[in-house]
């Protein structure tokens, strides 16, 4: 009984050697999963990472399945949709799963994002992944921005004649790029189709090369972690990081308990909130698109709030459309604006606690002032909170500098 | 008799009645679907929800369906689709009566709650609290019966007098009373809520299986975690 076995298992390793010599699989799997080497005090801000990919996958499979019944037209659009939630097997399931999964893509990124502004993670030897990381919200805006559009409702119709004609306050050329743009003198049918092939071909293929990129410069460097120190400093005989442990398995087993809770939340809000209040999915958006008529209020979905908040808080368009801009922008350059001897936020001094904790209250303030009316003190307050938006950037380098610190543990504490 | 809790707000969700609805409660969405049916579909289509949905979700039989809810050559398998000519719905009232399949997700169960039971009669006709100067009349009057507005003046600093209706008033009974209709327009509102999306009954149900098996798989995973961990804790 045995032999046979023992054969089998034989000309599978012949199978993975043959396959080796001409492919680096199983080189691959060591230097990515067993072989990786991540700190061990990894806490629950390390969890967003491996959950936006997951994101990313659902998003992609269920992206596949929705453009299987959807029809890229203005005059059917809508309608597909509503078949795709009616007639399509478990089309309702698909299509939730995809627009509950944007939001969480951009609420996991964001808490992603917070968590590398916590920990210094973009500290060199790290800013490339730091670069990388802006680039891929990037895409997830353009990504989720043509998305929306493609449902075809009033705010999508409307939303999309918001945001294009931004680009119309461009002084010279910004009436051509907006036609240029939509493809057409208005949102039509034209924009509709070119904003599909984009959205299931063009982003999602940049997102990937993206991601891959972002996790290649990853483990090239080595994750940093809570503390901030490097774990590489001290490293046992065979060269091992002595705070290090191989990512699978403990990693992997630690991130599918972080997939269980995040998929309870996530089906949670899919089964019993698909809408979220009007934030996810929004009302107006079950009205076809109709460019006669145009809705009372015309507002972003939640995640683009906090930067069109900054738009309408400066009086000027073109002013407020480089407002918006230079606040994406900006990141880019935090690699080389902090400049704390330490990394973490553990050992940094208290003003820069405060400042990241304003930073933060003020991103959600702007998030929360842009779904309001726009009366004089909510203006007013937008404004407050976009100025320190960028006062933040602009005083990094001197606080980080000046501010007295506490001395960095030789290896990570717990 | 005053109708209870009126709704004046002019836009916006802000003094809307609740609908109180239960779309899991078939007997409220068989008597809503009836009363769409006789007062709504003359004039407003649902053209995503066919006929023979309402068999599979509102437990009726296909005999039921065809004999209390379609009307002349239509089949089981058709959209609801009213009657009427769009052009000349447009002639009579200035605009053609919208598609009502998805209102309940774009307004809201108790915007239609609150806007069914806030008409009133003047001498320029009927009129709406919540939608003021729609162009749709009463449907339901003989149902509800005749409100009129009590109104009050008021003048603003600049001396402008402004009238303004802060009340409506039950002037003449319908058939039913207002408890009655108030029931009978909760089941229309909950027959709409469903047709605007009628998977909810199985998101609803299955929902809380599927986040019973997620739990148990997250608690089988935190057992593995704590496992592996356990040499890298000590």
């Amino acid at each position: 009984m045995a032999k046979p076995a023992s054969n089998l298992s034989k000309n599978v390793q012949a199978v993975g050697a043959w396959v080796d010599e001409r492919l680096p699989v199983s080189k691959t799997w060591r230097e990515h999963l067993t072989e990786y080497y991540a700190p061990k005090n990894f806490n629950l801000w390390y969890y967003f990472g491996s959950l936006a990919i997951v994101v990313l996958v659902i998003q992609l499979v269920t992206g596949i399945w929705l453009t299987m019944f959807y029809t890229p037209h203005a005059d059917m659009a809508f309608g597909s949709v509503e078949f795709i939630m009616r007639d399509v097997e478990w089309g309702w399931l698909i299509r939730y799963m995809h627009s509950t999964g944007a939001s969480f893509f951009f609420i996991l990124v964001y808490l992603h994002m917070f968590r590398a502004l916590l920990y210094g993670s973009y500290r060199k030897p790290r800013e490339l992944i730091w670069i990388l990381g802006v680039l891929i919200l990037l895409v997830m805006m353009a990504e989720a921005f043509m998305g929306y559009v493609l449902p075809w409702g009033q705010m999508s119709y409307w939303g999309a004649q918001v945001i294009i004609s931004l680009f119309g306050a461009i002084p010279e050329v910004g009436d051509v790029l907006v036609e240029w743009i939509r493809g057409d003198y208005m949102i039509s049918n034209a924009t509709l189709n070119r904003f599909f092939a984009l959205h299931v071909v063009a982003m999602p293929l940049a997102l990937l090369a993206l991601v891959v990129l972002h996790l290649v410069a990853l483990h090239e460097v080595g994750s940093n972690n809570p503390d901030g120190v490097e774990i590489k400093k001290h490293k046992d005989e065979k060269g091992r990081p002595l705070d290090g442990i191989p990512f699978h398995p403990y990693y992997t087993v630690k991130d599918l308990f972080g997939v269980g809770v995040f998929l309870i939340l996530f089906a949670f809000v899919l089964f019993y909130a698909p809408e979220m209040g009007g934030l996810f999915l929004e009302p107006d958006n079950f009205v076809p698109a109709d460019p006669l008529v145009t809705p009372e209020h015309i507002v972003p979905v939640w995640y683009f709030t906090p930067y069109y908040a900054m738009l309408r808080a400066v009086p000027d368009k073109f002013l407020g459309v480089m407002v918006m801009g230079a606040a994406i922008f900006v990141l880019f350059f935090l690699p080389w604006l902090d400049r704390s001897k330490v990394r973490s936020i553990r050992y940094k001094g208290l003003p820069s606690k405060i400042m990241l904790a304003l930073f933060v209250v003020g991103f959600i303030r702007l998030g929360m002032l842009a779904l309001g009316d726009g009366t004089p003190i909510q203006t007013l307050e937008s404004r407050i909170w976009t100025a320190y938006y960028f006062a933040f950037f602009v005083l990094l380098p001197f606080v980080t500098k000046f501010e007295k610190t506490k001395p960095e543990p030789d290896r990570v504490t717990k | 008799m005053l109708a209870s809790g009126l709704a004046f707000a002019a836009a916006g969700g802000e003094g809307l009645e609740n609908a109180d609805i239960n779309v899991h409660d078939k007997a409220s969405l068989q008597r809503g679907a009836a009363m769409y049916v006789n007062y709504c579909l003359g004039c407003h289509s649902m053209q995503y929800l066919r006929y023979n949905r309402l068999v599979e979700d509102l437990d009726l039989s296909e005999e039921q369906v065809q004999q209390f809810l379609l009307s002349g050559s239509q089949e089981v398998s058709d959209p609801m689709l009213s009657a009427m000519d769009a052009d000349e719905a447009e002639e009579w009232f200035g605009i053609a009566p919208p598609d009502l399949t998805l209102t309940a997700r774009s307004r809201g169960p108790d915007w239609i709650y609150s806007y069914l039971k806030s008409f009133y009669l003047t001498e320029d006709g009927w009129n709406n609290t919540v939608m003021p100067n729609a162009s749709m009349p009463h449907v339901l009057w003989e149902l509800q019966g005749i409100q009129r507005p009590i109104t009050e003046s008021h003048t603003n600093e600049e001396g402008v007098e402004r009238v303004e209706i802060v009340d409506l008033e039950l002037d003449e009974a319908g058939t039913l009373s207002p408890e009655e209709y108030s029931d009978h327009v909760r089941d229309l509102v909950a027959f709409m809520e469903y047709a605007a999306e009628p998977a909810v009954l199985k998101r609803e149900k299955m929902g809380i299986w599927v986040l019973l098996f997620l739990v148990i798989f997250t608690g089988l995973a935190w057992l593995l975690y704590q496992e592996y961990w356990k040499d890298v804790k000590k």
